[in-house]
């Protein structure tokens, strides 16, 4: 997919991915909000086809995190850098543009829409066809939103959300909003799908399904994934690699196995044991 | 019984995204368009078109604008009658600037010119929201109104103060003036009203339309799918005020033939505007001809029944129309807060499934 060479070359995970080199790099981020430290001196890197989980407890700076990936917040220092190149300080709807697309703690759709119209939005930057083409409804706009559409009926079948194709977003419950979201989020093909607690608030059930399509993205379409959760059997099950925040630092970094065994992070996360 | 999704097999894409899938529907639309094209010029008298249907087709596509902007892309408008005011005074202006050009064209450019001074007032609501951009949009009302009241530029120095439309004709029929006929005007204002909804559908169910509503229902989740508010919210002004200008250039030149815009132009044209599309149902181009035909159809259908048919003194019936009127848009909001097209929707529903409840 991406012409210049991380610092790390491909590796083979146990389940048979490939995972390229250096999709994403953060380079000492700090972020400020007047007098409150959000995120201090943060580094990390995302690489090409992973799923890599952001831990940490709550206010640790894990959604800031995000924000700051996506645009919303700019950091006061620090550098990301994408495929090796240095990324300029974007607004939000030009990252979308260069392919990273998120779902929200909160579900954050568009509640007046159907789910069909909601994971159509998501195909925004794929459709080229000028306004005044779209007025008479002919031609080139014509031929485009049928096309797209049958992308988003592939992303509808995927999800299993066929009969809720029609239905105002409003009305579904919660469980079936996320998926629309993540269903939204797919719709933009991103190269980094950002996903902020896909599970928060799921019964069992629900969260299997979700963890078996976030598996199958990244498996079938190679989407490279960053993750924040809080259910710990998700995120060991989960995440190839997994970075640990806490009061905006990072306290650990690596694998599963070595994350759960690092005792800075079991003292922070997990609490320390008393005896 | 003909009301049935059952046996109606979509095979393509495009036709399950029909505006009228179901084919009753469609029928029934057709139907619309044959009386509306074919009888009414037939059978319209010059009271009926002049006081009912010319004013409907107007307020239609003023109510269709506003809710481009207020409903689609959740931008509160009070400066509805300022932008007519501009799309009547742009007509004006074209009209004696270039009496040869056909009505047709000076009444879309009015259109143009209206959608140009839209972007400008919309510039604001890129950082202010809700009722504080009604205010800022309030302001633009009063503004626009004043200009068109103190600079003589604009009605070209006449001694009154007020603007009146030269005659002017298509096809050999005066569409304009004291001599055009009824059944004109009606066709003239129906065919621009049948083109501008079919455009206005066109543009809400697209990648443009799709756009506003995201921004209507989350801007910051909009922004992240690659939608920039700056180019939807613009947008949106500038098709918004393309309809209320060209709704404006028709009120000015087919409706009432001369002008005074403190009076033509007010305030209260601002809140007709609102009350028909919160009537009618935001988000829906149904909705904006339904509140159209409440707020302009219902004064009438009252009028001429308690004047007409009761015999009251007409005094007495205008005051009761206020009370009436009032009493039924509250009745109607509180029965359905979400319009006339919604509560069209649930009847609708209930009789797919009829004769079953559920």
């Amino acid at each position: 997919m991406g012409s210049m060479e991380g610092p790390m070359s491909e590796t083979v995970t146990a389940d048979g991915r490939t995972i390229g080199g250096v999709l994403m790099e953060m380079r000492g981020i700090t972020l400020r909000f007047g007098g409150v430290t959000a995120i201090k001196d943060i580094s990390f890197d995302i690489r090409e086809g992973e799923i890599r989980a952001i831990i940490g407890p709550n206010g640790a700076g894990k959604s800031s995190m995000l924000n700051v990936i996506n645009g919303f917040y700019h950091p006061q220092d620090g550098e990301i850098w994408v495929r090796g190149k240095k990324r300029r300080a974007l607004r939000p709807h030009q990252i979308a543009h260069q392919g990273i697309a998120r779902t929200f703690q909160n579900i954050a759709l568009f509640k007046g829409m159907t789910t069909l119209d909601n994971i159509m939005t998501g195909r925004f930057t794929k459709m080229r066809a000028p306004w005044w083409q779209q007025a008479v409804w002919a031609g080139p706009a014509e031929r485009e939103e049928t096309a797209n559409r049958e992308i988003v009926e592939r992303i509808i079948d995927f999800l299993e959300i066929q009969p809720i194709r029609k239905t105002p977003v409003g009305r579904l419950p919660y469980g079936m909003q996320k998926r629309v979201e993540l269903g939204r989020a797919l719709a933009a093909e991103p190269k980094l799908l950002l996903l902020d607690e896909p599970m928060a608030g799921m019964n069992v059930e629900e969260k299997e399904d979700m963890s078996r399509f976030i598996l199958d993205v990244n498996d079938e379409f190679g989407t490279t994934i960053a993750l924040i959760e809080h259910d710990m059997g998700v995120v060991m099950d989960l995440s190839d690699r997994v970075v640990v925040l806490d009061y905006g630092q990072k306290i650990g970094d690596g694998t599963p196995a070595d994350v759960r065994n690092d005792q800075a992070v079991i003292d922070a996360y997990l609490g320390v044991p008393h005896d | 019984m003909l009301y049935r999704e059952a046996g109606e097999f979509k095979t393509a894409y495009a036709a399950d995204a029909a505006t009228f899938p179901i084919a009753f529907d469609r029928w029934r639309y057709y139907g619309v368009l044959a009386i509306a094209f074919l009888v009414i010029p037939l059978t319209i008298n010059d009271y009926f078109a002049s006081a009912v249907l010319v004013p409907f087709l107007i307020w239609s596509i003023v109510a269709i604008g506003l809710n481009i902007l207020t409903g689609y892309c959740g931008q509160v408008s009070l400066g509805t009658g300022g932008f007519m005011a501009v799309g009547a005074y742009a007509a004006y202006k074209i009209m004696t600037a270039a009496p040869d050009l056909n009505i047709l064209i000076v009444v879309l450019l009015s259109g143009g010119v209206t959608a140009a001074v839209g972007v400008l007032f919309g510039l604001p609501s890129l950082r202010i929201k809700g009722f504080y951009l009604a205010v800022a949009t309030l302001a633009a009302q009063f503004f626009l109104v004043w200009l068109f009241n103190r600079v003589p530029w604009f009605y070209n120095n006449s001694a009154t103060g007020q603007i009146s439309a030269p005659e002017r004709s298509m096809f050999g029929f005066e569409i304009t003036g004291p001599m055009a006929s009824a059944e004109a005007k009606y066709l003239f204002c129906l065919v621009i009203v049948f083109a501008m909804a079919w455009l206005a559908r066109n543009l809400t169910r697209g990648r443009l339309g799709r756009s506003w509503m995201a921004i209507r229902d989350m801007d910051i989740a909009a922004e992240i799918i690659g939608v920039d508010p700056l180019r939807a919210k613009l947008s949106a002004f500038a098709v918004s005020s393309f309809f209320v200008g060209v709704g404006g250039a028709l009120f000015f030149t087919v409706y009432l033939g001369a002008v005074e815009v403190g009076e033509a132009f007010g305030i209260n044209k601002s809140f007709l505007a609102l009350f028909m599309i919160i009537i009618g149902g935001l988000g829906s181009i149904f909705g904006s001809f339904a509140g159209a035909a409440f707020i302009v159809l219902l004064p009438v259908f009252l009028k001429n029944v308690m004047v007409g048919a009761l015999g009251w003194p007409t005094d007495i019936a205008a005051h009761f129309e206020f009370v009436i009127l009032g009493a039924l848009i509250i009745f109607f909001l509180i029965v359905e807060p979400h319009g006339l097209a919604a509560l069209w929707r649930t009847a609708k529903e209930k009789l797919r499934l009829w004769p079953f409840p559920h």
